[in-house]
């Protein structure tokens, strides 16, 4: 970058660095994360929940109704929709939370995409790991509840394979979810001046 | 020790100011009223001194510091530092400015929680570029210096507010500032930590010739001080000179150019 004829270097927060704040954060905030994770958790169990009761009724031969198949899909959307709202929520409230931090770290020099970059690699984090949880409890829930109704022959109906998928799906959802659900937040954040580092809360 | 003296440039007028201040005014909207912090603050700061900005809460003492550290711009007048104005920098360049030239130390030591001591003090090094090897030689030799060299790998909320506060002095060295920036360092420290503290100030001051700038109202201060300037309804109330110093400032009020 250039500026009447004075040369600046550009300042850098690696990859590896950043990853390891983020990690640390979600460790160290451990309930905080566990709040924004309900959210995904909840909308990942919900959709894998439909799906894994879909397919077992599929396979136990029972003659599906297709108009069920849109209530379902409208359901799910709805129900991650609020999700994201959730998670918006629970994220701006950690930012709230963090003013002095994200200001002292802009008076050692982080840029705002710095800031960015560590709610990002975060909200993908806690999303990661919620999704897999929200897809064991979707799964667990629907085989369990089955089982008391159907007896041992369920076990017959799910096809692991296809289990695997939604596993793979809810990864995908999740994380895209709980990073969609910090936009905001992180914007939030990085407009956070740097003078916001002084403020002594009373 | 790695810990370089700063480099001089000298400027034109043959004194070295750091800083200088300029009929700087700043203005603040409170609801439908426009109050006035500043109202004209005119203030050389020499390389390589230790200054106090003293005053009661409310008199634009903090303001005042803010505009120093390139924290908030003002609204008539200029902030120079090394002869550049700050008004002239964008987001960048301030942001090059705060890891490179200038350190900061707070009231409430502001580590960042999830780091360790070390961690905290590399992550200005970081951001500058150096490898990590290179960061954590540093960060344990200024850990060293500031007397923490076992607590290395202490997370903040291990550590007394004493030895944060030392955290946060090693991490505001890391980049070989020019200037320490300090709001109210001790403010939040017992007596004798607090004294410490100041020392340990003065020992870098000293040693390192980096320059001081706190904005404070303990008294300890003063002791330490190479100047104490008094702040009061936004305008310079008065400027002291500690007696035991020679005298190397020039005019504090009114420098031309």
């Amino acid at each position: 970058m250039k500026k009447d004829g004075r040369q600046v270097e550009r300042l850098q927060l690696p990859f590896r660095v950043a990853f390891h704040i983020s990690m640390q954060s979600v460790r160290i905030r451990f309930w905080r994360s566990v709040i924004t994770a309900a959210g995904t958790v909840l909308g990942i169990a919900f959709l894998v929940s439909v799906l894994t009761a879909m397919m077992i009724q599929r396979n136990s031969g029972a003659i599906t109704d297709p108009s069920e198949r849109y209530r379902m899909t409208w359901l799910v959307i709805m129900s991650l929709l609020v999700c994201l709202v959730g998670i918006t929520n629970a994220m701006l409230m950690s930012v709230t939370e963090r003013y002095k931090e994200i200001g002292t770290m802009k008076c050692l020099g982080a840029y705002d995409i710095f800031i960015v970059e560590l709610f990002f690699i975060e909200s993908a984090l806690v999303g990661l790991i919620a999704s897999v949880i929200g897809w064991f409890l979707g799964v667990f829930a629907v085989v369990l509840l089955k089982l008391f109704g159907e007896g041992f022959k369920v076990f017959g109906w799910v096809s692991p394979g296809e289990v695997f998928l939604y596993l793979i799906l809810s990864i995908v959802i999740g994380t895209l979810l709980s990073v969609i659900a910090t936009i905001i937040p992180a914007q939030v954040a990085a407009r956070m001046p740097a003078a916001a580092a002084l403020r002594v809360e009373v | 020790m790695a810990v370089q003296p700063q480099t001089n440039q000298t400027t034109a007028t043959g004194t070295e100011y750091i800083v200088r201040c300029k009929d700087v005014v700043k203005e603040y909207m409170m609801g439908t009223q426009i109050v006035r912090a500043l109202n004209g603050v005119t203030l050389d700061i020499v390389r390589g001194e230790y200054l106090s900005i003293m005053g009661p809460s409310g008199s634009g003492k903090s303001t005042l510091f803010n505009m120093i550290g390139g924290l908030d711009k003002p609204t008539g007048g200029s902030v120079f530092i090394n002869d550049v104005d700050m008004a002239q920098l964008d987001a960048q360049e301030l942001a090059f400015l705060r890891c490179r030239t200038i350190g900061y130390i707070f009231q409430t030591f502001n580590l960042i929680p999830v780091m360790t001591a070390l961690e905290n003090v590399m992550l200005p090094m970081i951001f500058g570029g150096l490898s990590t090897d290179e960061a954590i030689d540093r960060g344990i030799e200024l850990l060293k210096l500031v007397g923490l060299g076992e607590r290395l790998h202490h997370k903040p909320s291990e550590l007394s507010g004493g030895q944060q506060q030392r955290v946060a002095i090693a991490r505001a060295l890391a980049n070989n500032p020019q200037i320490i920036l300090a709001d109210e360092p001790t403010g939040n420290l017992d007596l004798r930590t607090g004294k410490e503290i100041i020392e340990l100030l003065r020992q870098l001051n000293k040693e390192q010739g980096v320059t001081i700038i706190s904005a404070t109202h303990d008294l300890k201060m003063v002791d330490v001080s190479d100047r104490i300037v008094w702040i009061r309804d936004g305008r310079i109330d008065r400027v002291e000179e500690r007696a035991a110093v020679e005298v190397r400032v020039g005019d504090v009020e009114g420098t031309p150019g």
